[in-house]
């Protein structure tokens, strides 16, 4: 049929199954938006900012596994968008991000709203088109669908001038991904499979180190089930949680710079690191040359290019975890989970020296209460999302996760004003849930806006705002290391921010007391109602244990002995 | 168990990417943003394809260099990537000379670097050589007593045996 790329791109998105886009409409993209407003076969949600489009796109793709969908406009709306497509990027999140763009009669004048996107976008998607004929536009956006989901998933931006969604062309989307250049690897060497059972056979101290790749893989299941068989001890990542329960026995903790001491001493000590969907990051790592210093190392990933980039790698395995594993499944015979009660024991020594732990010596809630709270009244029926600072570490060290998909954070990028919008995408598509998102005083401003997405869209999500008047973990990081001046961190200064949820149509509540935050908590779940509940807490609390910035894992800063809790 | 070398090497990259439109940004884009170095680089569609063909002499260590490769083949339009240490490897260079100077010799000495003059105007001669890039580096440091008005290099092109 003949249609104009505007059509061509709503018949796209219908038939790749997408149903919600999260965008914001503007001058080059408005055919697209034409053509949305007369369809309905997918929602469109109107997000009040184009960075939070994405971090909603974002936090859906997360939760559900899908390809998220952002649209926004050419210039200022694409420019918007960049923080949230980086994001991805450094998450490797599957998402489409198409964009508007001035007339192609007018590319390169520095025309009205005029921006190179894809001079922008290149050096953070996994891949990008700029669109320069409607012909071409069924064969990029399936080749977009294709290329964001497959091999190690990323963000893909489709640039349309608006000539384009306007040109009239033949439509026909019955064909498949013909990409020549792309093919990634999912299934590993199998002869490499059995050395590296093997080895695992062979060690006297293993270690799992699984990363955001297992999540990524819907791999879970398959780790479980090789955890369990071999009785191998486990560590994970930021990106990680979820992928053990935190009930599981051989699941240590997170490790890296606010790891817990279990978990940093047993990477120390390990000799056979099985590395599976991680990619060696510098807050996982630490000092680069004492890391794991006398272990064999197993990688697994998707991504050749993760594999001996920053760490040697003596069994590299290029393919899909969950493929990997599953094939690593049939060959454990030789293994004897027995043989590793000894490094159990360690480990488990370790914990009882140093758990993760707090003290309850504040008049002042502490953070890590509240965490621990939400999760004994919530736990396995909340998604949880976080922006990013020291809430954000502490949920991961604090909140009893469950399951993969459960938790939602942005890890690679470190984006302040990720939470609330992404916890917006992850009601959208789980909306069973109770959607929280933990956050600062102040990463909450910093996408606030978002109150309104979520008041008109009857999106329910429970922002828990950890109030210490600080931009916390750089106030902890001035405390540490530049001799307590807190240049510019104190945020003393702040809006009410009750009455700021209520100004938008949600409800509020600011409360200093166990009892209060109990209350609070319960009134907002059974409200059902977008929620700000403001909780004062300690403002000094530091994140512990501590690596500092560049030292060896073992080299922890570690919380002080105390008698209480 | 961490190897950083720093043990900088001279490195033959060849590319074979889709002849697409900002396909070049893409490998330059990925040199400058992850701090890789370009020491030249040369472009030509290949005959008869909808590909085109890079190469890229480059430098580092054995893990940058490594790391390059897997990058290069990262990005979508990439279809080959050879990173062989036998590579037969040629450059060219065109130096322009005042026609005042000793043209005898100036074209003995090219001929020893497999060239000649190809252009001789009213007040300049222009030589070219074609030859492996350290014998151009010579050829270069050779006719410096001729006083070389201009010189261009082409940047290397290599074919592995």
């Amino acid at each position: 049929m003949q249609i104009t790329g505007a059509q061509m791109v709503v018949e796209v998105l219908i038939a790749e199954g997408v149903d919600t886009v999260f965008g914001y409409p503007g001058g080059a993209i408005m055919n697209v938006y034409d053509e949305i407003y007369k369809q309905d076969g997918f929602q469109h949600i109107l997000t009040r900012h184009e960075q939070a489009a994405v971090h909603a796109a974002e936090g859906y793709a997360k939760a559900s596994g899908r390809v998220g969908v952002a649209m926004i406009t050419s210039g200022p709306g694409f420019t918007n968008a960049v923080t949230g497509i980086a994001d991805a990027y450094m998450d490797s999140v599957p998402m489409v991000v198409v964009s508007g763009q001035v007339p192609m009669s007018l590319i390169g004048t520095d025309g009205f709203q005029e921006i190179d996107a894809i001079g922008i976008s290149r050096p953070c998607t996994k891949h990008n088109y700029l669109v320069t004929d409607a012909k071409d536009l069924p064969r990029v956006l399936k080749e977009a669908f294709h290329i964001a989901s497959t091999g190690r998933p990323g963000p893909v931006h489709v640039d349309i001038p608006k000539d384009v969604t306007a040109q009239i062309e033949e439509y026909n989307y019955d064909f498949e991904v013909a990409l020549e250049t792309y093919k990634p690897h999912t299934k590993g060497n199998p002869r490499q499979v059995k050395k590296v059972m093997d080895a695992i056979a062979k060690a006297k101290r293993p270690l799992f180190y699984l990363g955001g790749g297992v999540i990524n893989a819907n791999a879970a299941e398959e780790v479980r089930a090789l955890v369990h068989k071999t009785k191998i001890p486990v560590v994970e990542t930021l990106m990680a949680r979820g992928t053990l329960s935190y009930d599981d026995k051989l699941l240590i903790s997170m490790l890296g710079m606010h790891g817990s001491y279990a978990a940093n001493m047993a990477m120390s000590e390990t000799d056979l690191v099985i590395g599976l969907g991680v990619r060696f990051d510098d807050r996982v790592t630490g000092k680069l040359s004492e890391f794991a210093k006398n272990a064999d190392v197993i990688h697994v990933d998707i991504d050749p290019a993760s594999i001996s980039k920053l760490v040697n790698t003596d069994y590299p395995i290029v393919g899909d975890v969950k493929t990997v594993v599953a094939s690593m499944l049939e060959h454990t015979e030789h293994i004897d989970p027995d043989n590793y009660e000894n490094w159990r024991e360690t480990i488990s020594n370790f914990d009882e020296l140093h758990p993760l732990a707090f003290h309850e010596d504040s008049d002042r809630l502490k953070p890590q209460w509240v965490i621990q709270r939400v999760g004994e009244l919530l736990g396995d029926s909340a998604n949880i999302t976080t922006d990013v600072g020291q809430h954000q570490m502490w949920a991961a060290q604090f909140y009893p996760f469950t399951r993969p998909r459960q938790w939602m954070t942005s890890g690679g990028l470190g984006t302040m004003g990720f939470g609330f919008p992404a916890a917006i995408g992850v009601k959208v598509a789980t909306p069973e849930k109770t959607s929280i998102n933990f956050t600062g005083d102040g990463s909450i401003l910093m996408n606030v806006q978002e109150l309104m997405t979520a008041v008109e869209k009857k999106i329910p999500v429970i922002n828990i705002i950890l109030n210490n008047n600080f931009l916390g973990m750089v106030r902890q990081w001035q405390t540490l290391f530049y001799e307590k001046r807190h240049s510019e961190t104190d945020l003393s200064v702040q809006p009410d921010f009750v009455k700021l949820s209520e100004a938008f149509g949600g409800i509020g509540y600011r409360v200093k007391t166990k009892e209060e935050f109990d209350a609070a908590l319960k009134d907002a779940v059974e409200k059902n109602v977008v929620a700000f509940i403001e909780v004062i807490v300690e403002r000094f609390e530091n994140v512990m244990p501590m690596v500092p910035s560049g030292g060896s894992l073992f080299n922890m800063m570690l919380l002080e002995k105390k008698e209480t809790k | 168990m961490t190897a950083n070398s720093d043990n900088s090497e001279r490195r033959v990259i060849s590319v074979i990417v889709v002849n697409e439109a900002s396909v070049l940004s893409r490998i330059t884009n990925l040199f400058s943003g992850r701090g890789y170095n370009i020491i030249s680089l040369t472009v030509a569609p290949i005959p008869d394809s909808k590909y085109s063909r890079l190469t890229i002499v480059t430098a580092g260590s054995v893990r940058v260099i490594e790391q390059i490769t897997k990058q290069l083949h990262k990005l979508i339009p990439v279809l080959r990537v050879y990173e062989h240490c036998d590579m037969v490897e040629k450059e060219m260079a065109l130096v322009k000379f005042p026609i005042t100077e000793n043209i005898t010799d100036i074209d003995t000495l090219c001929q020893a670097y497999n060239g000649k003059l190809v252009n001789v105007g009213e007040n300049v001669v222009i030589a070219m050589v074609t030859d492996e890039p350290h014998r151009v580096d010579n050829f270069l440091a050779t006719i410096k007593r001729y006083n070389p008005k201009e010189i261009v290099r082409s940047g290397a092109v290599a074919l592995e045996r």
